[in-house]
């Protein structure tokens, strides 16, 4: 009998590691190789040299340090600001919306109309909205069209010619293509607080607004934490409608250049050496978020982890 | 008093809402009604009614040899449905593994899932190019779909809903029953597991379908191009994009299949955002 | 262990795959050593960035017996499929995904490989490089100078490597013309007569003299700089780079910076920033204030006329010399190293770029300077050959003049990118959003990321 069981369970643990290997081999293959090469590549000075070819030639860290004097840090910082410009205005409308939805006391008509109509850019291909954006505030485009018959302009606005009009742009855009998805997730997140919580601050009279900053956001800190951080993440990766608005010139004078876009521009002219070291400098800022994902995700927080969890599955774009 | 800030508030909520819904709904009226007019028109300035070049501009999309918009439909579908499939079974497969068994590993493996739960792609692509070009994969459609077996989110997301919602008690009933292994994750554990199949494979397939980045670098050819890929190629700057209507056709014709998709699952698809959530 | 095993097996393939790779790579070298032209392949490839010579292939080639629906595949009656990989031009697209195939000639199946690819002048030296060996020399094929005598000359040169062989043939010439407005040219100078109108642009004094009738009649002399950058560009002293290391900026480049500046600050210029986009498009279509575009003889049918279709417009064009003589385009078609149609290229080099007969069809209908001088020479005195577009005028006299002038003795294959780069970096200048430094700060910037072996050689200006 007890023999018996013992033979069991061996068997039994084979099954996992049989089931679990075909993730892992992909990853090994699709991930971790690529990686190892990606690093390799960094220290060597190997690009096409039209239809030729230079390297690869060994040069240490040079890449790096003319990454680094180069143009890098202006375009770290301009992936940030589109960021920003679309996260404020996305996490401000998602909480102020979400709390009214899960209002009871608020009736809204159309809630579910509302809810569909919000969350529909979050399905929208990037590329084609980045396409749609670009004719739509082209210079003798539609809404300049508008814009002068309704004589709010007297000539047409050039959008997209300078800074603060290309990336507000792009911070429109990265708006509305998610902030009906993180309304959607602070919601779940609200009326998973205790009820009897808001009931009792009813009862000793809080206001709304009372009730909003005492209550609900703190209560829901850990998944705004951790839609931030994902955010962040997707922000790193900003690169398709920046790429198609600006045909992947990041106009004007590069200032709507995101990290993502720059990698892709090297990738694209098959100069692996810098390509690599910007590789491996994303890797490092990617790894740092990857780890507060983790110790979020793994000390236990039963009021948005899950649901968070969610969140990180489209943490790809934001 | 309270009821007349409420009734406040109400409106308030209600003229911001209209003032959302209606800038997510404007840009796409707009679409729709450019798909319809002529160059000609549409030269003209922007006007509120649809023209009647609709059929027109829809003929001159998919007859342009330059843009073969239809086999760029069949490949991102074959794309989006494979890597939908892929990644649920698989997902489903992983966390079953490490859910309903015990091994050595098994926390190092689920530590390891967490710690590149969120790691982005983007990193890595040199080297994945190079390895699939080394593998004669490149130009291909293959690299777009296989990669997706590890996919460590959607892994979270069926591990997180095999705890609420699969008993291990079942598991071990099926044993007794005589179930091998395969057969009772085939047969037992993944018709539970529909409603988060459901939703994870319409977020890939959705994902899938707009995915930019790693299809542009690794496909070359316009026959296996998908279709952002094809979009892309409207902004280039050439004579062919000499046509407005045509542009906005083609816009319409990429974005409006999902519209559809979703306004026919929009209340499945926006419950199951947060589906395996806090609410369980 | 076992993860020790995992680790050092992931480190295996790695290193296998570093070898394998560094293989692939090699410094320079003849590319396709070992790759021989043949005959007798079914399938013929051709790539191309847009439809313009696949459409007039079609439409003329003796040999096309039917296309597929979507015409992406022409039928021979030989049997041979004509396939066309079309992609773009800009940002060097089309180059990139030619030179990935180019790469892969040797280890193609057959019927995959490049049979034939066409090329631009400001880029088609990096290809007809005999080092590179990816072009067959026409002597290769078979084609004798007797049978491309009447060719206008500089399509020969601009073709011919440093091993004196010809890489390359095109059907048209493409000389550079001033298209103008008939309805503004009456209005503002009295008169839409070109004698008169040639003579009132003849050259950049007289030309800015006209500029300040039109503006102050309200219009605008030209659509924007981008349209008189090709004008400066060809009209340069000097190759853009020296020795393959440093880049210099000639000082007529400096003038188009000046010039447009300033044109644009005065209201000359209409500030339109680039060609082929919807603005550029407006400007030629009929509610225009725009006089006057620097076209060559395919801009008439490519640019103009889908503008003015059916509208007022639609014969509201003449053309007159421009102030300075420039080319734009022009179309070579070259045979690749390694074809398995060597024969079917041969024949479609040969019919589409020097059969009398077809090249009179292209004149007249598409408007094409073609590539035959005295073909041209003649249709320049022809008294019915006048097109619709222009209101019957004969522009072939016009260009045929310009077309003996053309000198292509300082181009490159750094052309298209420097160019490119030079327009893009001075746009964000002309569009106000930085100085002049900073512009050709990030001009130099730009071009080292997009030729990374000229870092060490640094930018010149004037």
């Amino acid at each position: 009998m007890k023999n018996e069981n013992r033979i069991k369970s061996v068997s039994y643990a084979k099954w996992g590691y049989i089931f679990i290997l075909p993730f892992f081999l992909s990853y090994a293959i699709f991930s971790l190789i690529p990686l190892a090469d990606t690093i390799r590549n960094s220290f060597y000075e190997y690009y096409a040299f039209g239809l030729k070819t230079v390297g690869p030639n060994w040069t240490g860290l040079s890449n790096y340090t003319s990454l680094l004097s180069s143009d890098l840090p202006k375009y770290a910082w301009n992936t940030f600001v589109m960021w920003i410009l679309g996260f404020v205005p996305q996490i401000i409308v998602a909480l102020v919306l979400a709390s009214w939805f899960t209002d009871a006391r608020l009736k809204i008509r159309g809630k579910q109309f509302f809810k569909v109509v919000i969350y529909l850019p979050n399905l929208i291909m990037a590329s084609a909205f980045a396409m749609l954006f670009f004719a739509l505030f082209s210079n003798a485009g539609p809404v300049n069209s508008i814009l002068l018959r309704m004589g709010v302009v007297g000539e047409a606005i050039r959008f997209m010619e300078s800074t603060l009009g290309a990336r507000t742009l792009v911070g429109l855009m990265n708006f509305l293509m998610w902030f009906g998805n993180t309304t959607i997730m602070l919601m779940a997140a609200i009326m998973g607080i205790n009820p009897s919580i808001f009931e009792a601050a009813e009862l000793d009279g809080c206001t709304h607004i009372q009730k909003f900053f005492k209550i609900t956001l703190p209560q829901i800190k850990p998944l705004l934490t951790y839609t931030l951080i994902t955010s962040l993440i997707g922000g790193l990766q900003m690169f398709d409608v920046p790429q198609i608005l600006t045909g992947g010139k990041g106009a004007p004078d590069r200032t709507t250049m995101t990290l993502i876009m720059y990698l892709n521009k090297h990738l694209q002219a098959k100069n692996y050496g810098i390509a690599g070291a910007l590789s491996v400098f994303l890797f490092i800022i990617s790894a740092i978020l990857c780890w507060f994902v983790f110790k979020m995700n793994t000390d236990s927080d039963p009021d948005g982890s899950k649901s968070a969890a969610k969140r990180a599955k489209k943490g790809g774009k934001a | 008093m309270e009821n007349k800030k409420s009734s406040g508030r109400t409106v308030l909520a209600h003229v911001v809402l209209i003032i959302l819904a209606f800038l997510c709904l404007f840009f796409f009226y707009i679409l729709i009604v450019n798909a319809t007019r002529s160059h000609a028109q549409l030269q003209l300035g922007f006007s509120a009614l649809p023209g009647s070049s609709l059929l027109t501009n829809f003929k001159s999309v998919i007859n342009d040899p330059a843009i073969p918009i239809l086999k760029g439909i069949q490949n991102s579908l074959i794309v989006s449905g494979c890597c939908a499939a892929i990644v649920t079974y698989f997902s489903a497969l992983t966390a079953y593994g490490i859910y309903a068994y015990d091994f050595k590993l098994k926390r190092a493996a689920f530590t390891f899932i967490m710690a590149i739960l969120v790691m982005p792609t983007q990193v890595t692509a040199l080297g994945f190019l190079r390895l699939i070009t080394g593998m004669g994969l490149d130009d291909s459609l293959i690299p777009l779909i296989i990669p997706s077996i590890a996919s460590p989110a959607v892994f979270y997301f069926m591990h997180s809903y095999m705890q609420s919602s699969l008993p291990k008690e079942l598991i071990e009933a099926a044993r007794i029953d005589g179930s091998q292994e395969f057969g009772t994750f085939n047969r037992i554990v993944l018709p539970i597991m529909k409603p988060a199949i459901a939703v994870q494979a319409i977020f890939t397939f959705v994902g899938s379908w707009n995915n930019y980045f790693i299809p542009a670098l690794v496909i070359t050819s316009k026959s296996k191009q998908t279709l952002p890929i094809m979009i892309a190629t409207l902004r280039g700057a050439d004579y062919m994009n000499f046509d407005m209507g045509k542009i906005y056709m083609m816009i319409t014709i990429a974005i409006v299949p999902i519209i559809v998709i979703y306004l026919l699952l929009s209340k499945f698809i926006v419950e199951g955002v947060t589906l395996g959530g806090v609410k369980e | 262990m076992r993860k020790k095993r995992i680790l050092s097996l992931a480190l295996a393939s790695v290193t296998a795959l570093g070898l394998l790779s560094s293989c692939g790579g090699g410094s320079g070298g003849g590319l396709l050593s070992g790759v021989q032209a043949s005959d007798g392949g079914k399938v013929l490839n051709i790539y191309v960035w847009n439809e313009e010579f696949q459409g007039k292939f079609n439409e003329n080639y003796p040999q096309v017996e039917r296309l597929s629906d979507d015409k992406s595949i022409a039928y021979l009656k030989d049997g041979t499929e004509v396939h066309w990989i079309v992609n773009p031009t800009q940002d060097g697209v089309y180059q990139q995904k030619l030179d990935e195939a180019l790469l892969k000639q040797g280890r193609a199946a057959a019927d995959d490989r490049i049979d034939m690819f066409l090329v631009e002048a400001d880029y088609a030296l990096k290809y007809v490089d005999p080092e590179v060996n990816v072009a067959l020399p026409i002597s290769q094929l078979g084609i004798t100078d007797a049978d491309i005598a009447n060719q206008y000359r500089y399509t020969l040169e601009a073709m011919t490597g440093s091993d004196g062989e010809i890489r390359g043939l095109s059907y048209q010439a493409t000389p550079g013309m001033l298209v103008y407005r008939r309805s503004i040219a009456k209005a503002v100078l009295g008169t839409d007569d070109p004698e008169t109108v040639g003579a009132a642009v003849a050259d950049w004094d007289k030309f800015y003299e006209t500029a300040e009738q039109m503006k102050a009649a309200g219009y605008y002399m030209y659509s924007g700089r981008a349209d008189t950058a090709r004008v400066y560009s060809n009209n340069v002293s000097a190759p853009w780079v020296k020795n393959d290391k440093t880049v210099v900026v000639d000082p007529n480049m400096m003038n188009w910076v000046d010039r447009s500046m300033e044109d644009i600050e005065s209201g000359i210029s209409h500030n339109v920033p680039g060609q082929w986009n919807d603005e550029w498009n407006k400007d030629m279509g009929p509610d225009s204030k725009v006089f006057c575009f620097f076209l060559p003889a395919w801009g008439l049918d490519v640019c103009i006329a889908p503008n003015v279709k059916d509208t007022a417009a639609a014969q509201d064009w003449a053309v007159c010399p421009s102030p300075q003589s420039f080319f734009w385009g022009g179309t070579w078609l070259v045979a690749a190293n390694g074809t398995d149609n060597a024969s079917q290229v041969r024949d479609i080099m040969l019919t589409m770029t020097a059969d009398r007969d077809l090249l009179r069809t292209l004149a007249m209908n598409y408007g094409e300077m073609s590539n035959d001088q005295p073909l041209m020479e003649e249709l320049a005195q022809s008294p019915d050959f006048g097109i619709e577009l222009l209101g019957g005028q004969n522009y072939i006299g016009v260009l045929s003049d310009v077309a003996a002038t053309v000198d292509l003795s300082n181009i490159s294959s750094y052309d298209q990118g420097c160019v490119e780069e030079f327009q893009n970096t001075f746009g964000d200048y002309f569009n106000g959003v930085i100085s002049l430094d900073k512009a050709k700060d990030n001009f130099e910037m730009a071009i080292t990321e997009r030729y990374p072996w000229l870092v060490g050689g640094g930018v010149l200006w004037p």
